[in-house]
């Protein structure tokens, strides 16, 4: 269906010089899926100065607006990849959700109730624009080789790396990468040729999804309806996009006719009943899905990496998706930056299994729940997820209950292999955590703190420290940012940032003295109560894949 | 603390005739309701896990028949 507010972009076919030579081509990294996964991941390895291929089939963006709830998160990571502003600019913020059942509210939830974040808990945003804005950036640092109409039809895998078949319409050529990452979605290509098992559920459930032109009089926020009286027996969820576009789902039931669901005058019949007669409204695009959560037992395999759909799945109740394969590429990329330029050994990577695969556990395990919630399987479950809805609305005990989806949370890489345990107060965030914002100043102007910690992507030892003048020195290779709950004497001590509302403080659980130590993904990997430039540089060693001295 | 199985009940028959008055005039559907909520209720009230997964256990394992 032709888009009334987007028009896809079309990227020219580049004849690649590897076509019609003898000699197989070489290359350090080499990208398989120019999707969203894909396109993160070679825009972090260029900012990390490592220069990669990328292949796709196709020679365009999303079809459809797809994933649409960029979380808190996944927007800090793209801040730190310089394109976190265009998110809010461009995108819907929102930080509400709100539950219907039958024909009345059930409650609402607030999924940032505190302030002092430069982003909000969720921007709405089709799937098109991020991808578009990352094949720019992409293009800007000059270190990524974009190849559209390139099909991966062979992959063999070795110890040393990857051999590729690239088909494109001038013919067919042979890629050996050194490194291989596989972002090319569910039905991924390079997955397959290695013959690996993705296994897992599928729910016997369908539900539509329609983008739709029109101005209701709806605010930006989540809405969930279970059982209302325009779906009945169905939920139905609804969000906003930019530019007069909204996404709603209809669950259809499993016994639904996916080809006649998609006919346009049914749709709109649909989409009517939900609006009543007086908003105009135009359908955008339209698909009927199934949803499975499913995952490769390793994310691994020799030097060849699975990132996002090629390595997990789950259903879209929680929006873990798009926002765990931005973590994904997020927690990758460092790690091939330093392995590729020799500064770290290759068993670092494995760290990246190791981390990743209990994240997907925890996305499928919570995509699962909401499923089981929002399509329930016997005639208990259904009595249950009724009364649960029924006391909502009147008892807050039930709240917590309610599962219309569970909103992407940032893992916490707990028993990560590169954290070093045991040496931190109690009270500071555990080591494994995402880095928490709060608002500071520095030399007297607002700042973010996670851009600073953001800044160039290294190992950062973030101190706190009262007086500004006692901040530890960091080994070589770790940047230093000091935080001072005093405000520095001016024109002294620059670049130390002023925990003016004591947020950073309290939200790293840091007493004047205390110190952590952050990966280059923000990630903790080891907290001090007063560190030992020792302790910082054997902690350091440790997340760097090293083995213990 | 452990799940309490000793009689605790000061009126038991008058507990069990509101019971059977709480469901009076539902259909099937409205009583499995009314007792859904009703678990939910009493299970926050404990709101210790361990003591309600110990309750579930006992629970199904009284049961009679598949």
């Amino acid at each position: 269906m032709p888009g009334a507010t987007y028009t896809n972009p079309r990227f020219p076919f580049r004849r690649p010089a590897a076509l019609g030579r003898a000699a197989v081509e070489e290359q350090r990294v080499v990208i398989v899926g120019g999707g969203l996964t894909g396109l993160t991941a070679a825009l972090d390895l260029a900012r990390r100065g490592v220069p990669s291929v990328l292949l796709d089939e196709d020679d365009t963006v999303s079809e459809g607006s797809r994933a649409i709830c960029w979380a808190k998160r996944t927007l800090e990571i793209y801040g730190r990849l310089g394109l976190g502003e265009r998110f809010l600019r461009r995108g819907i913020t929102w930080n509400t959700g709100r539950v219907f059942f039958g024909d009345r509210e059930a409650y609402s939830f607030d999924l940032l109730p505190e302030q002092g974040h430069e982003y909000p808990a969720f921007v709405n945003l089709p799937q098109y624009h991020a991808e578009e804005w990352l094949v720019a950036a992409c293009e800007g640092t000059g270190l990524v080789d974009l190849r559209w109409r390139s099909r991966v039809a062979a992959v063999e895998n070795s110890a040393d790396g990857a051999m590729l078949s690239v088909e494109t319409p001038d013919g067919a050529y042979r890629l050996r990468a050194e490194w291989l990452l596989a972002c090319d979605g569910a039905r991924s290509a390079v997955r397959r040729a290695l013959d690996l098992p993705f296994t897992g559920q599928v729910f016997r459930d369908r539900f539509l999804i329609a983008d739709v032109v029109m101005r209701p009089p709806f605010p930006a926020e989540r809405r969930f309806w279970f059982d209302p009286p325009f779906h009945p027996g169905q939920s139905v969820l609804l969000h906003q996009q930019p530019d007069d576009l909204w996404r709603i789902d209809f669950q259809l039931g499993w016994d639904a006719d996916p080809e006649r669901e998609r006919e346009p005058e049914r749709v709109s019949a649909r989409v009517r009943s939900m609006l009543g007669p007086d908003i105009p409204f135009a359908l955008e695009w339209v698909s009927v899905y199934t949803f499975r959560c499913r995952r490769l037992e390793r994310f691994r395999h020799g030097r060849t990496f699975f990132l996002g759909d090629a390595a997990h799945q789950v259903s879209p109740f929680g929006a873990r998706g798009g926002n765990g394969s931005v973590q994904d590429a997020d927690n990758l990329c460092w790690k091939l930056a330093a392995v590729v330029v020799g500064r770290a050994p290759e068993t670092l990577l494995d760290s990246y299994d190791a981390e990743r695969g209990p994240a997907a556990d925890e996305n499928i395990l919570h995509s699962t729940r909401s499923t089981d919630f929002i399509t329930p399987k016997s005639g208990a479950a259904l009595a249950y997820r009724d009364a649960v809805l029924e006391l909502a609305e009147q008892h807050a005990l039930a709240r917590p209950l309610v599962n219309s989806g569970r909103l992407s949370r940032p893992a916490v890489l707990a028993g990560s292999p590169l954290s070093t345990p045991g040496a931190a107060p109690a009270a500071m965030l555990p080591a494994g955590s995402p880095p928490v914002d709060a608002p500071v100043l520095r030399d007297g102007q607002p700042e973010w703190l996670l851009r600073r910690l953001n800044a160039d992507g290294r190992f950062t030892l973030l101190a706190f420290d009262d007086t500004g003048l006692h901040a530890p020195a960091g080994p070589p290779g770790v940047g230093l940012v000091v935080v001072s709950g005093r405000e520095p004497p001016a024109g002294r001590l620059p670049g130390v940032l002023f925990d003016h509302s004591g947020l950073a403080a309290r939200r790293w659980g840091c007493a004047p003295g205390d110190a952590l130590l952050l990966r280059p993904d923000g990630h903790v990997a080891a907290g001090f109560r007063t560190p030992a430039r020792d302790a910082v540089q054997a902690a350091q060693r440790r997340a760097m894949g090293h083995a213990a001295a | 603390m452990t799940l309490r199985t000793e009689p605790r009940l000061a009126d038991p028959d008058g507990f069990y005739a509101a019971l059977m008055e709480a469901h009076r005039g539902l259909d099937e559907a409205a009583s499995r309701r009314l007792d859904a909520r009703l678990v939910i209720l009493l299970a926050n009230h404990i709101g210790d896990d361990a003591i309600l997964r110990e309750a579930l256990a006992l629970a199904r394992a009284a049961g009679r028949g598949a």
